[in-house]
């Protein structure tokens, strides 16, 4: 373990511009300058468990794009290596297990997360699927549907410079277009974050019907839209987080998609988390920009830990490669809110972070 | 997927490599001696183009290849790509040892691999854009800039553009790395831009210098970097059949000419540093160029041995030298899918 010292201020001199992308690119990253709250925003110590992920030799993590726990504190990792792959450790972090390899439903990992049950689902933004595992590992619900490859390649459209075009699935009850997330209310009711397409939060059963959505298919400012929603959650009280990350905001609404609060002091929501226990914590992540813009480290990469009726307590973290440090987190584990597990799309690596109870000036 | 890129430049290269230096003809030839330097491949391992090749500090040998199939699979409105390089392990006698990086998110297209003063293994992929840093232990310790999510099938004509890049990483067809005695590190940025991006040890980005030209701290096509005691920075300006040498601020300083267009460059270590040039021929072509030069620092050229061809002790377009040893040299060809050990005649 290492202490962390802590910098204000990365090394980085360089224009605050955010022109290293197109616009449509930054807007579905809500790259926007300094989240507000961040200066009056005390620091929060945190120290890594370095080594925490032991990987078998031959073995590598791409990718860190989702991860979870368990109520055991097995670790699953949704990650992008050569091919998507979910990989189970146990709390030390020794490697158990892969689930679903090779699995229809495996294309382009987007979120892995686990249920009260211990059931893991997993998010694929390439299948367009969401996929719900039992605990021991088999598939056990299938949502969405994944184009069929009889059909061929999408003629690409115009689009921005990483190619990405189409709009699958276009805001229908059972079709996802690029899906990002899942979470749960107390009555097992299923919330897909639908994602990059279709801008919109899709309520299911707990067998899987359709029982309505929030957004309109279009991507927009207005309270009831949303700009690329790429990470939800739930407490247990029922309530539902959106990460409106377009929009640099936190949307909470009721288990009837009822919009009950905005937070919009914390940057642009790349992945959030609520903590177990009486007490429930809020983690937002603003994660600086994948690929790694120079502006994007003097801007962003902290990670803010709030109440869930939106009081900032104090934030932790920044952009860097080193250790402790965060490239681009798109995956956080709260279950304990004073050790976090974080996985990061730009260092290809899982961490475990111990984050002080109090903050500290 | 770049293939007709990759043509057009090699093309360039070989038209402007058939004009041969006048020089050339009063340039000693220095004798050598080649073999084959990698053996005991299991049944199922098979080497590709050596695009990298590098020794540590014990001598052991680290290949970065492009083999097997990169692969391009259906996702929803995007083209996932997987695989098609791999890095292999072999002990000083160059006996297969093991492959590191398996499966990993960005090995699509082997470029390049250098192993820095710590026997860290950088592999640098084209396709991908990325370098990836492995420990002694082969565990990814640093990962530079992002595969792309998607690849355009059919690929995206290139547009050259000014080839400055962003600031930070975003690599757009790099091609190669070196160390300052400070501990930052330089990539060449060199294949669809054209400049060198500086980055502190812990791989915070400094600054940037080049754009596409002809003129000083201009280029066309980079395909190597290499660094000598002084931190003087020489840039393999391929298409521009020149080595042009910077501070580490990218001040330039002067260019050297005379050793045909530079594909795989390599300082030696020690107090009196050499530099090998290859003057690699294109891989359709075996008539023209393949020699490698031997040069002072100063550019004027001590010898050159080699010719283009498919036998032992010939080559086929060199993409990598590894010179720790000075008259002990592995080179990497692509064209004939080896590396072969030099033993050069001391001069």
């Amino acid at each position: 373990m290492r202490q962390h010292s802590w910098r204000y201020c990365a090394a980085v001199a360089t224009a605050l511009t955010l022109g290293w992308a197109g616009s449509l690119d930054a807007a579905q990253r809500g790259g926007g300058g300094r989240a507000p709250a961040y200066a009056d925003t005390p620091e929060i110590p945190t120290e890594v468990v370095e080594g925490f992920i032991k990987l078998p030799e031959g073995l590598y993590l791409g990718e860190g794009i989702g991860v979870a726990e368990n109520s055991q504190g097995h670790v699953f990792v949704y990650t992008r290596s050569g091919d998507t792959r979910l990989f189970e450790f146990d709390d030390d972090g020794e490697y158990v297990r892969e689930i679903g390899a090779g699995l229809y439903g495996f294309e382009f990992a987007h979120k892995v997360r686990v249920d009260k049950e211990d059931n893991i689902w997993v998010v694929d933004e390439g299948a367009n699927q969401v996929m719900k595992f039992n605990p021991e590992g088999r598939v056990v619900m299938v949502l969405g549907y994944r184009p069929p490859a009889v059909d061929g390649a999408i003629a690409p459209e115009p689009s921005d410079h990483w190619g990405r075009s189409g709009s699958p699935g276009a805001n229908e009850p059972y079709l996802f277009a690029r899906p990002t997330d899942v979470t749960w209310d107390t009555e097992g009711n299923i919330f897909v974050s639908d994602g990059y397409f279709n801008h919109r939060v899709v309520k299911y059963s707990p067998d899987g019907r359709y029982m309505g959505q929030v957004g309109s298919g279009e991507r927009g400012p207005a309270p009831d839209q949303f700009s690329t929603p790429h990470t939800i959650a739930s407490d247990d009280s029922g309530r539902i987080y959106v990460g409106d990350r377009g929009n640099r905001r936190v949307k909470v609404y009721s288990s009837d998609l009822e919009l009950l609060d905005m937070y919009e002091q914390t940057g642009a929501p790349w992945e959030i988390c609520i903590s177990e226990g009486e007490h429930q914590y809020l983690f937002v992540s603003n994660s600086n920009s994948d690929s790694n813009p120079a502006a994007s480290w003097n801007t962003s990469g902290e990670v803010y830990k709030m109440e869930l009726d939106g009081t900032i307590i104090g934030r932790f973290g920044r952009a860097g490669k080193n250790l402790g440090d965060f490239q681009t987190i798109h995956g956080l584990s709260c279950r304990n809110p004073n050790e976090i597990i974080t996985s990061e799309i730009s260092a290809w690596r899982v961490q475990k972070i111990r984050v002080a109870s109090t903050p500290v000036f | 997927m770049k293939q007709s890129m990759q043509l057009l430049l090699v093309v360039a290269g070989f038209v402007a490599a058939g004009a041969i230096p006048a020089q050339a003809q009063r340039i000693p030839q220095i004798p050598y001696q080649a073999v084959d330097a990698l053996s005991d491949f299991p049944n199922d391992i098979h080497m590709g183009e050596a695009a990298g090749v590098a020794r540590n500090s014990d001598g052991e040998i680290y290949v970065y290849t492009r083999t097997g199939n990169p692969t391009i699979s259906l996702g929803t409105s995007r083209y996932v790509s997987h695989g098609g390089a791999r890095i292999f392990h072999f002990d000083e006698d160059g006996e297969y040892e093991g492959e590191i990086g398996q499966e990993t998110y960005g090995a699509l297209y082997a470029q390049q691999l250098r192993i820095s003063a710590d026997d860290h293994i950088w592999a640098i992929d084209q396709m991908s854009g990325q370098v990836v840093r492995y420990d002694p232990d082969g565990r990814i310790v640093m990962v530079m800039s992002r595969k792309p999510e998607t690849q355009r099938l059919p690929q995206a004509p290139f547009e050259p553009g000014s080839g400055e890049g962003r600031e930070g990483e975003s690599f757009s067809g790099p091609t190669d790395i070196t160390w300052d005695s400070q501990g930052n590190f330089y990539v060449a940025d060199g294949i669809r831009n054209a400049r060198i991006a500086k980055y502190s040890a812990d791989g915070t980005w400094i600054m940037n210098w080049g754009t596409r030209g002809t003129g000083a701290g201009e280029f066309d096509v980079i395909q190597g970097i290499a660094i000598d005691n002084q931190d003087n920075l020489y840039v393999a300006d391929y298409n521009n059949e020149r080595i042009q040498v910077f501070d580490t601020r990218g001040n330039f300083r002067r260019e050297m000419r005379g050793f045909g267009a530079p594909m795989a460059i390599c300082i030696t270590p020690g107090p009196n540093q050499v530099m090998y040039v290859s003057n690699s021929n294109p891989p359709d072509n075996l008539d023209v160029a393949g020699e490698i030069y031997k040069v002072e620092l100063n550019g004027t050229i001590v010898g050159q041995f080699g010719t283009a061809g498919k036998q032992i002790g010939q080559f086929g377009t060199v993409n990598a030298i590894d010179c720790q040893e000075e008259n002990d040299l592995l080179v990497g060809e692509l064209g004939n899918w080896r590396v072969q050990r030099v033993t050069l005649q001391p001069m």
